[in-house]
């Protein structure tokens, strides 16, 4: 009151009693990202791979861009060298989960129901159930595979290490401009079918560039799960990240 | 429709701030700024919003969206340049790939107007 006492001319008259405001207005500066607890939840995810000294790959495409088959191949690859678990995120099946398990690995089903993409809850889940069935620290790799979708797996973290998206020769050179934030955000990009390529009026040099200008550092490889072209290559890079990961730690511990 | 999921986290994290309040204010109006390159549709999030707050503690809150545009930095140029979201991600002046992103990647609850209990 004192404050408009200065500023008024003339003091002014005292409100009378049914004026005076009950409730008082304010603004709350919450300055918070809109996906905070996600991001929370997906640090304390991040936190126990790091404990237990595994890496984690989030795996993104649009649905039927083969995800499921590149596991496949990953897994037969990489198996004899790395101990590799998977968490998946199928909408209402468990279809691609029964797909992995004949590979002998620990493979951890989520069924998101109505939701499209997995958020760091849901992998929190996987992870407890992986924690209780299998002993964790004598994982490397666990990959996630996220329900497939373009565009909001990009904005929900699950605790991985790496992000990498999927696309494949079939969706068009145009889908990077289309859904940039995902090949923004990617680390690395498989541009996958390559196989069906000569079958298709697709350039594939197109596509390349298309991801560069939005992201010019994404390592990017030409495979096809099918016959098995450019797996070596990936492979390499998955083993690159995970040794990475393992020296990072080692240097934070 | 990936904004139900947003609003969703939106919900839960404003649901976080208000727990965490000795007196619970009435929120009125929840003031969000949203960038032109994430993957939230300011339309689709203003629905989702009046659907889902119906009942809960936000029922009868105002959404506000103010949007920020897409602006890049050309290091080659030493210029911001804002490119066309959906075409041109590069420089249009030197075709450098769009390397720093100056605006645009914002997903953030900017401030609550309340009112005290």
């Amino acid at each position: 009151m004192e404050r408009l006492y200065k500023r008024g001319p003339l003091p002014p008259a005292p409100l009378p009693l049914a004026f005076i405001p009950m409730h008082q207005t304010f603004d709350a500066a919450i300055e918070m990202n809109l996906l905070h607890a996600n991001q929370r939840g997906a640090d304390h995810n991040r936190a126990h791979f790091d404990e237990w000294g595994i890496t984690c790959i989030n795996l993104m495409s649009s649905p039927g861009a083969g995800k499921t088959q590149l596991l496949e191949s990953t897994l037969k690859g990489l198996e004899p060298d790395l101990n590799i678990a998977v968490i998946e995120g199928d909408m209402t099946t468990e279809l691609d989960a029964d797909r992995l398990r004949q590979y002998g690995v620990p493979v951890i089903a989520i069924n998101t129901g109505r939701s499209c993409h997995l958020d760091s809850k849901m992998v929190a889940g996987g992870i407890h159930q992986l924690q209780h069935s299998h002993e964790p620290t004598t994982l490397d790799l666990v990959v996630v595979e996220n329900v497939g979708n373009l565009v909001c797996p990009a904005e929900f973290e699950v605790g991985e290490h790496a992000k990498v998206a999927l696309l494949s020769v079939t969706e068009g050179e145009d889908k990077p401009l289309k859904y940039p934030v995902m090949f923004r955000e990617a680390d690395c990009l498989l541009i996958t079918k390559t196989d069906l390529a000569p079958y298709l009026d697709v350039d594939l040099d197109r596509i390349e560039a298309n991801v560069r200008q939005i992201n010019p550092d994404v390592a990017i490889f030409r495979v096809s799960a099918k016959t098995g072209t450019g797996l070596t290559a990936w492979f390499e890079w998955v083993q690159q990240t995970v040794m990475n990961q393992t020296n990072r730690l080692q240097l934070t511990v | 429709m990936h904004e139900t999921d947003m609003t969703k986290a939106l919900i839960v994290t404003i649901q976080d701030w208000w727990d965490a309040q000795p007196e619970r204010p009435t929120i009125q109006k929840v003031h969000l700024i949203v960038g032109a390159f994430t993957c939230v549709e300011p339309a689709s999030l203003q629905f989702a919003f009046d659907v889902q707050t119906q009942g809960t503690f936000l029922d009868g809150s105002e959404l506000v969206i103010k949007d920020i545009p897409l602006v890049a930095h050309c290091h080659t140029c030493r210029a911001d340049y804002t490119p066309d979201v959906g075409s041109q991600y590069a420089c249009p002046t030197c075709n450098s790939p769009m390397e720093d992103i100056r605006s645009g990647r914002e997903l953030k609850i900017d401030r609550l107007e309340c009112v005290a209990a």
